[in-house]
């Protein structure tokens, strides 16, 4: 039960949004729901992108592309945001600009039950962490609330986090 | 288990051997007493973590990346490197070749009351970082031997990674700079000049 049958354009979007901020790094821990913007980078010379074990380690990387001059995003699941409570210490305590794109699951229609538990507490976890939290369920909004989120990142010095609701990656129907 | 060998090596002579020799390299320390030591070297292109245990070695990592033509040290202790095995993966798999990680190694945890690292039980962080594609990996034991490594960690093609084994010596605090956004903004003001606050 894909929440669109036409192909999805919102990875393009954010894509764009990257490119008109001037995103120079890029990590994650791999989400199905962000296979074509990946690759996107991966295919871009201007950006390094970088693959990680575990999604602290990509807090840990951008708030030293930061020190070095580069604005960086990190993308993941829900499921590994709760792994970054620690690193965002140090986003919080030297107010490194941080723009975090995590696409939801445990959240709407989810069938896995094991999903839930961190789907549902995410933006709570992350506004308690010292992030401001941003929810797109409209895949047309979602370019221009990244790009939003990352001139507050930027501009303001804040780690913002999108939430890039299961609406707009759609759901397995297990019904049958 | 290859046969322990006995550290004579002091921790700040340790790193005052390595930073000696600095130049404009970027040095990132670990939280702890590496970054009370590199505190009595201190310098602007110095940035110290104070907290988020782990995070030295991909902090050094972002910032290599940012800055291919500088050489990046990220100097931590094993009890820091332990708690980010993971990031030796990244680092290993990413290989920049401007990055170099130096494990200042008590094999224990000297700021919560000296329990032993897992490294004091053979676990051995350089043959870690070699199995996980760094260029270049040693383990040194003495001011001698730590010497002839200073070279290679400015110049060698990296990633490089060099466990220090470090005797257990403890040294009192002695770095007032704590506050982080200062930290940050010195740091990047000195390195970036007034596009630090574009």
């Amino acid at each position: 039960m894909k929440a669109d049958k036409k192909p999805a354009t919102w990875p393009h979007d954010i894509y764009q949004a990257f490119k008109r901020t001037g995103i120079r790094q890029v990590a994650y821990v791999p989400d199905a729901g962000h296979t074509q913007l990946i690759q996107s980078c991966h295919g871009d010379h201007e950006m390094k992108t970088v693959s990680l074990t575990t999604e602290e380690e990509g807090v840990a990387m951008l708030a030293g592309g930061w020190l070095g001059g580069d604005r960086g995003a990190l993308l993941m699941q829900s499921s590994g945001a709760g792994n970054c409570i620690n690193m965002l210490g140090i986003i919080q305590e030297c107010r490194f600009p941080l723009l975090m794109l995590v696409t939801m699951r445990g959240e709407w229609g989810e069938f896995n039950p094991w999903q839930l538990p961190m789907g549902q507490s995410t933006h709570d976890i992350l506004g308690r962490a010292g992030m401001a939290v941003q929810h797109v369920d409209d895949a047309a909004r979602v370019g221009e609330t990244v790009f939003a989120a990352a001139q507050m990142a930027f501009s303001a010095y804040r780690a913002v986090a999108v939430l890039i609701g299961q609406r707009v990656i759609g759901f397995k129907d297990w019904s049958k | 288990m290859a046969k322990r060998q006995k550290s004579t090596l002091d921790r700040r002579d340790a790193l005052r051997a390595i930073l000696a020799k600095r130049g404009d390299a970027l040095l990132v320390t670990g939280l702890g007493s590496t970054c009370y030591d590199a505190g009595t070297m201190d310098h602007p292109n110095t940035f110290y973590l104070w907290g988020g245990m782990g995070a030295a070695a991909m902090v050094g990592l972002g910032l290599a990346l940012a800055q291919p033509t500088r050489r990046v040290i990220v100097a931590t202790g094993d009890g820091e490197m332990l708690m980010a095995l993971g990031s030796l993966a990244t680092i290993g798999a990413d290989r920049p070749r401007n990055l170099a990680i130096v494990v200042m190694d008590n094999e224990l945890y000297s700021e919560t009351g000296m329990q032993p690292t897992h490294t004091s039980r053979g676990v051995d962080l350089a043959a870690m970082a070699k199995a996980a594609g760094f260029a270049r990996t040693g383990t040194v034991h003495n001011l001698k031997q730590l010497s002839a490594w200073v070279p290679p960690l400015y110049k060698t093609p990296g990633p490089v990674f060099l466990v220090a084994k470090i005797t257990s010596q403890r040294y009192p605090m002695s770095i007032r700079l704590r506050d982080g956004t200062a930290i940050k903004n010195r740091f990047r003001e000195a390195l970036l000049g007034s596009k630090a606050f574009d």
